[in-house]
């Protein structure tokens, strides 16, 4: 299970061409990938017509027909595009074919990235079918598998478009999704590699999408405070889940750009002549424009999800507020936690804004109790002990581990400054009291000057006894400091104090 | 000793029953070397004595296996004088006392870790007192192993910096038992590790949190503790108006409170924190950034039953001076040290109303004359400590009328003041003065210090420092009449000899003997002190061109209770250090002499002190000692201090003064 872990988040904190390698998990395959990457600068084109309404909308009809619209969309893949007979021959088909796409990989290199017609089709399909199954397998397996989606994204990517009738589609239909938790994932990934996987203009507006994410999350927190608006007084709406979960809501009806906010489209707009930089196409549309209109009807949303709350068919149906809400509602409510965070690899989470705001405070302030509860606030932790009975402060293994070191330093610092002493400065009776002070042991004829005023000199006991005392044991500082760590984590002080007595003596 | 010799008569020690030995030995003062001759007698003396101790001070770390081994009752240990306290010697405290001891003090050691504490935690069960303090790189994660002494009631961890809210959050949660915490300096932790303190143990009668970086907030628990005797707030600059704003509580148990130079505290704060402090004794707002006026001594009227109040450095007005006489006219302590603002008028109603007065601190409140010091000798006639070094507008008549009135003076501080033979000779009527102070006054001759020596038998500390018209017949006379005199300051009497070295070792109690800048003094006037006055412990005969080594040979066979020697600027060379080596209990040497003195002689001294905690060399020494020497010496637990000063004329005791009224405005 750890490797397994260890794989996922590997792909997550590296570079997103690297996640996208369906060989690094079954074996590596880098040609493969070195492919993929490829490709993906020719399809950089296809990829922007692939968020055109057009298409879009055939795909929504594909889903409705197919009556999922209920269904976590990662099982609907499952479910309906595979069966193990298609998956196993489709691997076998593969694994056939990645040697032909090495072939393909090198002569694509020769030509210089000129690649067009049926053989990139061909390799399009067949890393989508690698990529898909490996999915599912995650899927399956682990919970993180979002981690792993970013995969399937670029090949999906290349697959709707203009080619609808290809294979490709049929068996991934839901070309909106897929796409959605990529570029999620690409907001997660670092921007660099997104420079690399996308023309220019895209990546802006990946940019500001965060900044938008953001302001979303806020907004959707205010919403859920809950409003009595008597029923009635307002329209409901209800978006599809997959209408939700795009990516875009606005779609410049030029080139088919998506996207989230109006106002950006507008901006966008600009760039396509001279007709939309006027004012009045600047302007916001429809909102107050026409000045003395009847007020429009109240908007609240409901969730498609039945048995929600927040769907209308709920008894006690809670409207949403804002798109925005139903969004950031469905994501986290009825979608996989797909982000897993980098640093504890514990928390995740479907909205990726949630994830950034547990990233910025993950793991700095772990303020532990030894009950093992954490904290983010100290004073939270104090809250939390001064409450309960038995429950004390853990120290950070950190700091017990450097206390050990400074501790084992200072010694060491300490022992070897009296080895100089020794060898720098001859008096024999100096190295003799030197000795005298780093080994107590009772030897009397060691104290050489000391001897005629010590006041203990008649006292002549022996103490042999104390030669057992196991000097190395504060030496090894570690071992003892592990005890401390142990009482830290709740063990019963008193057996970790008793065990220690018993093999020191 | 005579009752050693009383049990030498009775022949047969069969008859006498350990019992009544302990009874004997309870009366032995433990300081004297009494207890060393009793146990030297027979065995079964020294079998007794080992029995019977109870508390030890070791001077070496390195003994304790056999100091141990023979005291095994042994409940206070000891270990201040023992700079290097390994783990190793805190397994060997804890393996050979046991669950015997009850109190520990390691706060002037260093070189143990969490591991010796550890040992010591587990193996000492019943350890009621520990003290760490200045145990500077103490950690959270030792502060977890303090946790485990589980019966700890007392807890001193003074200057350990490192520590934080949740080093003390384990101690709270770990030592329930605690009633006396002192955090002084602890600047990492906080209200949150405080608070925890106040919530988890119950049992607080004594906290210390002076320096904290605290708020009013932890107070607010703080002052919910039902056992509160004492809690101290020096510095605590978090300590503000603002979060006190809301503290209302009840603690009637509270009796000390020190709140000095608390800069945010203003009188609205302190009105709250007073609120329910009914029982208050002892409170202290010395260096306070606000005006003691008649508005800020309002917020004393919860607290009339006040006992002592601390003013130093304050600004006062007389309007808050005479408020807070009639609002607490139980004072019996005040202190308005460096209060510059204290006039007559302001000193005189306050000291009016308090009949019962027994300490005044009115150091350097310069503006004050007669007129308040003849009001205090009326108004005040059980004085017993008065403090009023550098009143220098008091008239010398004043001090008359001191001597009359105040007849249980204890202790007197007349330095820089006017005072002259006729008041000596009115003050020599205080029979029970024990401590006089008459450094600077340059109007006192040996007429009026022969008032002194015939009158105040009691006498255990005087200070004659640049008091120029001093001469042996004046010391001599002290000599004879205060045969119980412990400390005495000389320095820079020019006058004196040998003659009064001679006489002051009469006293055979002398403890500290100061007499810098004397240059008539030599080393057979030293040895006369060396011989018989066993209990030296603290000597300082820097700038004594006279001294040389045959002094300190016999300091080193004498007086073997020294602790303290300041020989710079004397005729002193190695061959006399290194015969210091031969005094055990040797912590300081200050030895500033810049010729004359080879490397090597005073290496091998150094190196032969073995306690040796701080040694003060000039500074043309520190390139020419071995380096490994010094790190060797420092790893021991000796600091070291270099100094370059070069020795400059004696100046004229007139003019000196002068010049130090040039530097004070």
């Amino acid at each position: 299970m750890e490797t397994e872990d260890d794989l996922c988040h590997n792909n997550w904190g590296s570079s997103s061409s690297k996640s996208r390698e369906p060989g690094s998990s079954d074996g590596g395959n880098h040609t493969f990938a070195g492919f993929a990457s490829q490709q993906k600068w020719e399809d950089a084109s296809i990829l922007d017509y692939e968020m055109g309404v057009e298409p879009t909308l055939q795909v929504f009809d594909e889903m409705k027909a197919s009556g999922q619209a209920n269904v976590d969309f990662l099982q609907g893949v499952r479910a309906q595009a595979w069966d193990p007979r298609t998956m196993l021959s489709n691997l076998s088909f593969m694994e056939q074919k990645i040697h032909q796409l090495q072939d393909l990989v090198h002569l694509l290199v020769g030509r210089g990235g000129q690649v067009q017609g049926r053989q990139d089709e061909l390799a399009a399909q067949q890393q989508q079918l690698i990529t898909t199954d490996l999915t599912s397998i995650i899927i399956q397996l682990i919970s993180t598998a979002g981690s792993l989606l970013p995969s399937v994204k670029h090949n999906m990517s290349t697959v709707p478009g203009p080619y609808t009738g290809q294979p490709g589609s049929a068996v991934f239909p839901y070309a909106r999704e897929a796409n959605n938790v990529a570029s999620q994932s690409q907001n997660n990934n670092n921007c660099g590699a997104q420079e690399f996987d996308l023309p220019k203009p895209v990546v802006v507006d990946e940019r500001e999408s965060h900044v938008v994410e953001e302001h979303e999350m806020k907004d959707e927190d205010d919403a859920e405070e809950g409003e009595n608006l008597p029923p009635g007084s307002y329209e409901i709406l209800q978006l599809e889940k997959e209408e939700i979960l795009a990516p875009h809501t606005h779609f410049c009806t030029i080139c088919g750009k998506g996207f989230k906010r109006d106002a950006n489209l507008r901006m966008h707009m600009r760039g396509h002549g001279d007709e939309y930089k006027t004012a009045a196409a600047l302007a916001k549309p429809n909102k107050e424009s026409v000045p003395g209109s009847e007020p429009m009807l109240i908007k609240r949303y409901s969730c498609p999800f039945l048995g929600c709350k927040r769907n209308k068919e709920h008894k006690k149906f809670q409207p949403l507020k804002t798109i925005l809400c139903v969004k950031n509602h469905y994501k986290r409510t009825h979608c996989d936690k797909s982000f897993t965070c980098s640093r504890c690899h514990t928390k995740k989470f479907s909205v990726i804004a949630d994830l950034k705001t547990h990233e910025k405070h993950c793991g700095k302030n772990k303020w532990l109790c030894s009950c093992g509860t954490t904290f983010s606030r100290k004073d939270k932790l104090f809250g939390h002990i001064a409450l309960f009975q038995g429950h004390t402060p853990a120290i950070p293994l950190e700091e017990t581990k450097t206390s050990a070191s400074t501790s084992a330093q200072r010694g060491s610092s300490e022992g070897g400054n009296n080895n100089q002493g020794m060898v720098g400065f001859n008096l024999g009776s100096a190295s003799n009291a030197n000795q005298e002070t780093a080994q107590p042991g009772m030897t009397d004829g060691k104290i050489s000057f000391e001897e005629p005023f010590s006041p203990m000199n008649f006292d002549t006991c022996n103490f042999g006894g104390f030669h057992e005392f196991p000097r190395l044991m504060f030496d090894d500082s570690e071992s003892s400091f592990q005890m401390l760590i142990a009482n830290a984590c709740g063990f019963s002080p008193r057996n970790v104090g008793e065990s220690v007595s018993d093999t020191s003596l | 000793m005579k009752k050693v010799k009383q049990i030498r008569v009775s022949k047969p020690f069969d008859l006498l029953s350990e019992e009544l030995v302990f009874i004997i030995l309870d009366l032995i003062s433990p300081t004297s070397s009494d207890l060393k001759s009793f146990s030297l007698t027979c065995k079964w003396f020294y079998q007794l004595e080992s029995k019977h101790r109870r508390s030890l001070k070791p001077l070496r770390s390195d003994y304790l296996p056999r100091i141990l081994t023979r005291y095994r009752y042994t409940t206070d240990l000891d270990l201040t004088f023992c700079p290097r306290v390994t783990d190793y010697a805190l397994s060997v405290v804890g393996c050979l006392c046991g669950p015997t001891l009850l109190s520990l003090d390691l706060s002037r050691s260093g070189s143990f870790s969490a591991a010796g504490l550890l040992r010591l935690a587990v193996k000492c069960v019943n350890l009621v007192e520990i003290d760490l303090s200045n145990a500077t790189e103490m950690r959270d994660a030792d502060a977890a192993v303090v946790a485990e002494a589980r019966s700890l009631e007392r807890l001193k961890l003074g200057r350990c910096k490192m520590l934080t809210d949740m080093g003390i959050g384990c101690i709270a949660v770990g030592c329930k038992k605690l009633n006396m915490v002192s955090l002084k300096w602890c600047v990492g932790v906080g209200d949150l590790g405080v608070g925890l303190l106040a919530v988890k143990c119950k049992d607080i009668r004594s906290l210390d949190l002076s320096y904290l970086p605290i708020t009013g907030k932890c107070l607010h628990d703080i002052l919910k503790l039902q056992h509160l005797e004492e809690l101290l707030l020096e510095g605590c600059f978090g300590v503000d108006d603002d979060s006190l704003k809301s503290l209302r509580h009840d603690c009637k148990s509270l009796k000390k409170l020190d709140a000095s130079s608390c800069q945010n505290l203003t009188h609205k704060g302190l009105t709250s924190l007073l609120s329910g402090a009914a029982c208050l004794q002892r409170l202290d707002l010395a260096h306070c950034s606000s005006v003691i006026s008649l508005d800020f001594a309002s917020s004393l009227k919860k607290v009339s039953a006040l006992q002592s109040i601390g003013l130093d450095g304050c600004s006062v007005t007389p309007d808050g001076l005479k408020a807070i006489g009639t609002l607490c006219n139980s004072l019996k302590e005040v202190s308005l040290s460096k209060c510059v603002s204290v006039t007559d008028e302001g000193l005189s109603s306050l000291v009016m109303k308090l009949k019962d007065l027994r300490k005044l601190d009115i150091t350097c409140c310069r503006k004050l004359s007669g007129v308040s010091i003849t009001q205090i000798a009326n108004s005040c006639p059980l004085l017993v400590s008065l403090k009023m070094e550098s009143c220098s507008l008091v008239s010398r008549e004043a001090f008359w009328l001191i001597g009359q009135k105040c007849r249980l003076l204890e202790e007197l501080d007349l330095t820089d003041n006017e005072i002259d033979d006729e008041g000596l000779k009115s003050i020599s009527g205080c029979l029970s003065l024990s401590s006089l102070k008459l450094g600077i006054c340059l109007n006192i001759t040996d007429k009026g210090l022969s008032y002194i020596g015939m009158g105040c038998s009691n006498l255990r500390e005087l200070d004659l420092y640049r008091s120029v018209g001093i001469t042996d017949v004046g010391i001599s006379t002290i000599a004879q009449g205060c045969i119980h005199l412990e400390t005495i300051n000389i320095s820079y009497c020019q006058d004196i000899t040998d003659k009064s070295l001679v006489s002051l070792s009469k006293c055979s109690l002398l403890q500290t003997f100061e007499s810098r800048g004397c240059p008539n003094i030599t080393s057979q006037g030293l040895a006369a002190i060396a011989v018989r006055c066993k209990r030296l412990a603290k000597v300082d005969l820097k700038k004594c061109p006279s001294i040389n080594d045959s002094g300190l040979l016999a300091l080193a066979h004498f007086s073997q209770n020294l602790k303290q020697i300041n020989v710079s600027d004397t005729a002193v060379t190695e061959v006399g250090l290194l015969s210091l080596a031969n005094i055990g209990c040797l912590q300081n040497i200050a030895v500033v002499i810049s010729s004359g003195l080879s490397p090597s002689g005073v290496a091998a001294a150094l190196l032969g002190c073995g306690g040796l905690r701080k040694a003060k060399l000039h500074a043309s020494l520190r390139s020419l000692l071995p380096l490994s020497l010094i790190h060797h010496l420092e790893a021991r637990g000796c600091a070291f201090l270099w100094k370059d000063n070069t020795l400059q004329a004696e100046l004229d005791p007139k003019y000196w003064k002068q010049q130090l009224e040039e530097i004070v405005p």
